[in-house]
């Protein structure tokens, strides 16, 4: 009874459990041991961007410290050893910079990231566009506040509304069929993907490579969009400052952007307006 | 009654210490940390004043079920010996060494919508996942082999010699339980369901998983205590601090009211 998109969630869940603490260190060789501190979301992407530098920079190791974007600021302000920073939302840049922690002219924005409306493969509540998300008796899971995809998603919501009286009646009957707001991104997923939930709302980056065909999107309109933008930074502190630039010049070059965009990640815009 | 403490006495004590301090200084480190002003004012903030309410109740109904469902199941294993008792006994052990989160996720595929009864239930309009009824038996699941295990131990340690002694005067088998082995075995009794209030009272993994988060509804004391530790770490001390206060003085008031009734059969 139990079919495979139950058990492919089971292992989403388990796996959002370790992740947030999922800790690689490379063996430690001869020359540099770059420390890189990275949002979760980050890590599959981040991954194969370090084993491509590292084949291109032998002399240098990566080691990554992939956690909750907050913990890792938290673990940098507690005077954790660490070369370049890399959380999922401009909140903990600001309060790094803040803090003394980085320079506010080192920072690159390198990626982005929109959201994405998931309904389960089966779909029996058969939403096809935007506007079904506001039918009555449906069951939506979001982020909660607590992390920055929930936030994007109440502004998502939010743009929703600007308009006339229609509009926000869209938020108010959507936000009545929202039944859990999620402790994180994986939790919607795995929720959505289980057809616990009737539609959920992630990253792009979520759904883009294993789970893209065990949930059907439904793409949020640019207009309507909330984008989400990855910083970048080198510590202040870092041991290996002229390695730790090699690094973001390479997740800025044109071999990076392939990957994270291999990843479902948005290119960074040289001129895009930081948020 | 005057006992004091000798030489090996102030050893122990000695000996106890560190661990004790280890256990005791993170809690007072969070009384430390609250403010009584804020903990008044969290008190009257919706929220949390919803979370507190959702937590008293769900426990207590958990407690409730399981004191009056695990009962028999408790003096079934006492008192009989069957085929398959060890297999039961271990069933109710393993809720007690799972983790919590497996907890949620084993009852997510039984009472899922998508899961074995799945089905079932969605005939008989009857929807878990997300709603208070999830709440609780994330709960059940989790606590209530606290309530069973202490209880099945009281009710071995009564003597079969007196419930015999009650059989011959031609007491039924249901007064000899409601007048001799209960009132016996109280202490067991009433501190196992203890037990279960507070590992309820202290439910996280499985109800996160099994009944999402959602204030008012499903967010229960401890999930607000996680969700406000990114948020706002006010509401999350002052909440831990409840929390804290609520279990100390209910564990104390009931170990107390045991002592006693203990002192009296003795």
């Amino acid at each position: 009874m139990v079919d495979r998109k139950i058990l492919f969630g089971l292992t989403l869940i388990l796996g959002s459990m370790t992740e947030g603490h999922r800790m690689s260190a490379s063996q430690p060789g001869p020359g540099v041991e770059l420390i890189v501190f990275a949002a979760a979301s980050l890590a599959d992407a981040f991954q194969a961007i370090g084993s491509d530098f590292e084949s291109a920079n032998q002399e240098i190791r990566i080691a990554y410290n992939f956690a909750g974007s907050q913990q890792l600021l938290q673990q940098i302000v507690n005077g954790a050893s660490v070369d370049v920073f890399a959380p999922a939302s401009w909140k903990q840049i600001d309060a790094a910079v803040a803090s003394g922690q980085i320079d506010s002219s080192s920072v690159r924005i390198f990626a982005r990231n929109r959201l994405v409306i998931i309904v389960p493969k089966k779909n029996e509540a058969g939403l096809k566009s935007l506007h079904d998300l506001a039918r009555p008796n449906l069951k939506i899971v979001l982020a909660d506040k607590a992390v920055p995809v929930g936030q994007y998603s109440l502004e998502f919501l939010d743009k929703c509304s600007a308009g006339g009286s229609a509009e926000k009646q869209f938020k108010e009957d959507m936000l009545r069929n929202v039944v859990s707001y999620e402790e994180n991104v994986r939790a919607v997923l795995s929720k959505v993907v289980m057809g616990e939930a009737d539609a959920g709302i992630v990253y792009a980056s979520d759904i883009s490579r294993d789970s893209t065909h065990r949930v059907d999107r439904i793409d949020i309109p640019d207009s309507l969009n909330v984008i989400a933008n990855y910083h970048i930074s080198i510590v202040k502190g870092a041991k290996h400052r002229d390695s730790g630039r090699r690094f973001v010049d390479y997740i800025l070059s044109k071999k990076g952007q392939a990957t994270l965009i291999q990843f479902g990640f948005l290119p960074a815009e040289a001129d895009s307006a930081r948020r | 009654m005057k006992r004091g403490m000798d030489r090996a006495g102030w050893m122990l004590l000695l000996a106890s210490l560190p661990l004790l301090l280890f256990l005791s200084v993170p809690l007072f480190a969070l009384i430390l940390r609250t403010s009584s002003g804020d903990v008044l004012s969290a008190l009257f903030d919706p929220p949390v004043a919803k979370a507190i309410q959702l937590s008293i109740v769900t426990t207590l109904i958990t407690t409730g079920v399981s004191v009056c469902a695990g009962t028999p199941l408790a003096y079934l294993l006492a008192r009989r010996k069957f085929v398959g008792r060890t297999i039961v006994d271990v069933l109710i052990d393993l809720p007690i060494v799972l983790p919590p989160s497996v907890a949620g996720i084993a009852l997510l595929v039984a009472f899922g919508r998508r899961g074995l009864f799945g089905p079932a239930l969605h005939n008989l309009q009857i929807d878990i996942p997300f709603t208070e009824t999830a709440v609780i038996l994330a709960q059940l699941f989790v606590a209530s082999p606290f309530f069973i295990k202490s209880a099945a131990a009281g009710f071995a340690t009564v003597d079969r010699d007196l419930e015999q002694a009650a059989a011959i005067d031609g007491a039924s088998p249901t007064k000899i339980f409601w007048t001799v082995t209960l009132p016996l075995s109280l202490p067991a009794v009433a501190g196992g369901a203890v037990m279960t209030w507070a590992r309820a009272l202290g439910e996280f993994g499985a109800t996160i998983i099994f009944a999402g988060n959602f204030p008012g509804r499903t967010q229960t004391m401890p999930l607000a205590i996680y969700m406000g530790f990114e948020i706002d770490l006010k509401v999350a001390l002052t909440l831990a601090l409840i929390l804290l206060i609520l279990s100390f003085l209910t564990l104390a008031t009931v170990k107390g009211l045991l002592r006693r009734r203990i002192a009296l059969f003795n």
